[in-house]
């Protein structure tokens, strides 16, 4: 065996070594790395000692057998740290206690690892080949073993109650060494030798208890003290002192655990009492607007499974009563004054609960963080009461009629375009939350249509932008008939154009009477009901000449004049002075019945105009008994009466040249429901088959639920209303039950 | 025998089905065909007893000299159970076919073994398989049309009260009642007819306690159980 040694290199013949001779020369070096580690003073090894040692053990391994002593150095080497142990360290420990024990510890445990280091470097050559081929652990186990089996199983226990008591002194706010206890805490996880076990059960285990019974100590009497948001306020300062706890001393995996801890006594166990906390929990926190609190609360039961469900409750609980007490409000307003004020209160009240939104989507953008829970609580609260009725009137009805006051004339001229435009963004989005979405389109489609038709739309651009925003929110079905509508708009201009153009190619046709005329597309508009009154002669060439005009435009289609929604210019020569009248068509015909005759019993005009008791009753006491008092009736009393007679009021005059005698409208809401309600039962109908068809069979309840879930963007179908659809289609064949199982439904193809 | 039933209108008719048919087998075998012969004789001058000779059919007036003869009023349900016995097709007729083959399931050949044979002929169709039967074709009987397909509220207290009498009273009584004082049926489909009859084998009365409103029983039903609940209260 050749060896580099320094400079030299030696041969073979060296002198056998013999065991205790071996032995006693490693022992000066172990007695002078003890001495070292002592803190004696005593010189470093330096490169000739170490060499020594070294090559020593070398050659007492490498020797011809008997005198190969690798065995018995391996068991020297673990006897040598024993006997240090019991002589010197453990003795030194077992004196001391508490804080001093841990740092004698952490002392002990630095030199001992410094003297395995030393040691094992001295017998390094049994590492190489001596462990391997005997399969024994390597010297560096056999050092930390030693250590872990007299030293650390002896005191861990005694250790970690120390530990344990530091850590709870610092959580009554005392100052601690928690250099030390990040050092000690090192000796459990570096014990373990690249397991976390003996950290876990030997320290956490304990460490998590204490944790735990100390925050439930701390929060019993917390939660009885302290209000809701100084609780919270105490929570989230404790949770932020454990982490950093954490960080500064206890091993990084401790966090997830000790959190849990800290959260579980803190928020869990009292979670109830907290958020129901009578004049600061949740409720209070809401109804005083108490912003920061509530993003705390939402921080904290963030991260706990679960955790939010109460709180995103309340939050629904809350708004649903605010919206309530809102449509409260309007009722209670609408029932004690009169009709006109009412509706400025239910106007008032749609504005208000825009706000309500706008004030809560915040709360859940900001405090919640846009938690799916709150955008659900929102969702579901003001589905609650935004389906309530106010004063006979429907929500859907309501947000309709909120919407024509934004865009007829003199509506909101006060705002801005683009105040108008977000108000007109919120109402749709409030739509969503209306059950019975098909109610809405049909009363905005009849107010649409009165706006078009009497040139009471405000301004065009904010028509057509109403309708694409209602359009991306609910389908393009949804908003078809009224694009329709205000199309036919556009081209009822152009066609006047060329009407205008034909009376003029055509003199001999003109009627002698300004006409215009807006040709509607059936199907786009609502229906209107419209009878064959008796026109005055002037007013029928002018049908008859238009009538001539379209036949030149378009064959094969039928006009139905509609002449409840004309209006109609008549100049009154009254004997003061002349007055131009705005007048419908009807009251246009009434009055005209005078150019020939000064006085009419109302059986008369009854019998020339050929109009329904209800209606004449209506135009008359418009013309006779409002503000305008254009005929004379006889006897004057405030309503008309078949007994009574009218004449031409000659007297009659107003400042004004020109007046506008307006008829009250006719209450559309009950022709409103009743054309919903029809359309209903198309539409079950047509769900039920479409179902039905692709299924072939299916169970009652599934058929039921599905054909909820189909109509659902519109309407929300009384269930009763799709039996009856159901039975309805058993009785034309389109289903059968089963013969099986009466709970079943088969398609009849 | 009830009035007949009112009529309406469908959207799409199914065939009128029909369950009895008017050819004979006919016999194969000659040595039978005389006994057969001289059965049917017998019959046939059963029949002609109380047929009318012009119209060839036992008319109503027929079946009401029929039944004084058993001694059974007309409204009796034995004469309806007889009626399906033979598969009649038309209230208040008999053909000839029909009636021989009633005759002949019952084997009898004279009034007097005719009325013998009611109170076993009612026994058989009180089996729960055949009342079934019996029930939907009490329906149908009385339906007039070919494009009928429902009965007035006042034929259907008739017909229950006649069918299901005796075996449900307390049912038939309440649903009478209710019936006659509700407003939003003024016919009964024959869904709605089976309905009742699953109702009442189904549901014990009058508590009514495994009834639901979740089920697909027909809507009627649903408003009669919330009508008795309010009564009930």
């Amino acid at each position: 065996v050749q060896e580099r040694f320094g400079n030299q290199s030696f041969r073979m013949e060296r002198k056998t070594i013999d065991l205790e001779q071996g032995w006693d020369y490693m022992q000066t070096g172990i007695t002078k790395l003890k001495r070292i580690l002592e803190g004696l003073p005593e010189p470093q090894f330096d490169s000739e000692q170490y060499m020594m040692l070294y090559t020593t053990i070398y050659n007492m391994c490498t020797q011809k057998p008997p005198h190969d002593y690798s065995q018995q150095l391996y068991d020297k080497y673990r006897e040598a740290f024993e006997e240090y142990i019991n002589s010197t360290v453990l003795p030194a420990l077992k004196e001391k206690h508490d804080e001093y024990m841990l740092r004698e510890l952490v002392k002990r445990w630095s030199n001992h690892k410094v003297m395995v280091r030393w040691l094992s470097r001295f017998f390094y050559y049994l590492d190489r080949y001596f462990i391997a081929r005997r399969s024994l652990p390597p010297l560096n186990e056999v050092g930390l073993t030693c250590f872990r089996d007299r030293v650390y199983n002896e005191l861990h226990s005694k250790v970690k109650d120390a530990v344990i008591a530091l850590v709870d002194k610092e959580r009554e706010g005392e100052q601690i060494d928690r250099a030390l206890l990040k050092n000690v805490l090192d000796i459990y996880v570096e014990i373990g030798m690249g397991q976390m076990e003996r950290y876990e059960a030997d320290f956490e285990s304990f460490m998590l208890l204490d944790s735990a019974s100390y925050y439930s100590r701390k929060a019993s009497s917390w939660i009885q003290e302290d209000s809701c948001p100084d609780y919270m306020l105490k929570s989230e300062e404790c949770l932020k002192k454990e982490r950093e706890r954490v960080a500064h001393y206890l091993h990084s995996s401790s966090e997830p655990k000790l959190v849990e801890k800290v959260q579980h006594e803190l928020l869990v166990v009292y979670a109830n009492q907290l958020l129901e906390k009578e004049h600061s929990g949740c409720r209070a926190l809401l109804r005083d607007d108490k912003v920061d609190d509530l993003s705390r609360m939402y921080r904290l039961y963030h991260k706990i499974a679960k955790g939010l469900e109460p709180v995103a409750n309340i939050f629904k609980q809350h708004v649903t009563a605010e919206g309530n007490a809102l449509v409260q409000q309007a009722e209670d307003t609408a029932t004690n004054q009169a009709a006109n004020i009412a509706s400025v209160q239910e106007q008032v009240l749609i504005r208000k609960v825009i706000e309500l939104h706008d004030k809560y989507m915040v709360y859940v953008v900001e405090c919640f963080q846009s938690h799916t829970l709150f955008h659900k609580a929102l969702k579901e609260a003001f589905e609650i009461f935004c389906n309530k009725t106010v004063a006979g009137s429907s929500s859907a009805e309501l947000l309709a009629t909120f919407c024509d006051n934004i865009l007829k004339k003199g509506g909101s001229e006060k705002l801005s375009d683009e105040a108008i435009e977000d108000t007109l963004e919120k109402v749709v989005k409030l739509l969503a939350y209306i059950s019975d979405k098909d109610l809405f389109a049909e009363f905005y489609r009849k107010k649409l249509a009165r706006r078009l038709l009497f040139d009471r739309s405000a301004n065009d651009d904010h028509e057509r932008s109403i309708l694409t925003k209602l359009k991306q929110q609910c389908g393009g079905q949804f908003t078809s008939k009224m694009e329709g509508m205000v199309t036919d708009l556009t081209l009822a201009r152009e066609n006047q154009t060329s009407f205008e153009e034909y009376l003029g190619n055509n003199p001999a046709a003109n009627p002698g009477i300004d006409l215009t005329v807006t040709v509607l597309t059936t199907g786009f508009w609502p229906s209107y009901k419209s009878f064959d009154i008796n026109l005055p002669s002037e007013m029928v060439k002018c049908v008859e000449v238009f009538k001539g005009f379209y036949e030149t435009k378009t064959k094969h289609r039928k006009l139905t004049w509609i002449y409840s929604l004309g209006t109609c210019h008549l100049n009154g020569k009254f004997d003061h002075k002349p007055i131009e009248l705005v007048v419908s068509t009807y009251q246009a015909a009434v009055l005209l019945l005078f150019n020939t005759t000064d006085k009419l019993s109302y059986n008369d005009i009854l019998t020339q105009l050929n109009l329904s008791h209800e209606d004449l009753v209506r135009l008359l006491h418009s013309l006779s008994c409002a503000r305008y008092k254009i005929l004379t009736k006889e006897p004057s009393t405030k309503t008309v009466s078949q007994t009574d007679s009218f004449e031409f009021n000659a007297k009659f005059t107003d400042r004004m040249r020109r007046i506008k005698i307006p008829l009250p409208p006719v209450d559309e809401r009950k022709k409103v429901v009743e054309d919903v309600d029809k359309d209903r039962r198309y539409a079950i109908d047509a769900a039920i088959v479409r179902i039905m068809k692709s299924r072939k069979v299916l169970g009652h309840q599934q058929l039921v639920s599905e054909c909820v879930e189909q109509l659902s963007r519109m309407f929300k179908p009384d269930i009763k209303a799709i039996k009856k659809r159901m039975e309805d289609l058993i009785t034309r064949d389109y289903l059968e039950r089963d013969k099986e199982n009466p709970n079943m439904f088969r398609y009849l193809a | 025998m009830p009035r007949t039933a009112s009529k309406t209108t469908k959207k799409r008719s199914k065939p009128y089905t029909v369950t009895s048919s008017d050819t004979d087998p006919v016999p194969s075998a000659s040595s039978k065909t005389k006994k057969s012969a001289k059965e049917n004789d017998e019959k046939y001058k059963l029949f002609n007893k109380y047929a009318n000779t012009s119209s060839g059919v036992i008319d109503p007036e027929g079946i009401e000299k029929l039944c004084s003869k058993l001694k059974v009023s007309h409204t009796d349900i034995k004469i309806l159970m007889l009626a399906w016995k033979m598969k009649s097709e038309r209230q208040g007729y008999f053909t000839k076919a029909e009636w021989r083959r009633a005759l002949k399931a019952l084997k009898v050949d004279t009034t007097k073994k005719l009325k013998k044979a009611l109170p076993e002929l009612e026994k058989e169709v009180r089996k729960p398989l055949n009342f079934a039967d019996f029930y939907a074709y009490a329906f149908r009987y009385c339906l007039t049309d070919e494009r009928q397909n429902c009965i007035d509220i006042e034929t259907i207290c008739q017909l229950l009260d006649m069918v299901l009498g005796s075996t449900f009273r307390d049912q038939v009584d309440h649903f009478v009642d209710y019936l006659k004082i509700q407003n939003d049926y003024k016919v009964i489909t024959m869904d709605q007819w089976m309905g009742f009859y699953r109702f009442c084998n189904e549901i014990s009365f009058p508590d009514m306690t495994n009834y639901s409103l979740e089920l697909a029983w027909p809507l009627i039903l649903d408003n009669f159980f919330e009508w008795m609940r309010e009564k009930q209260a």
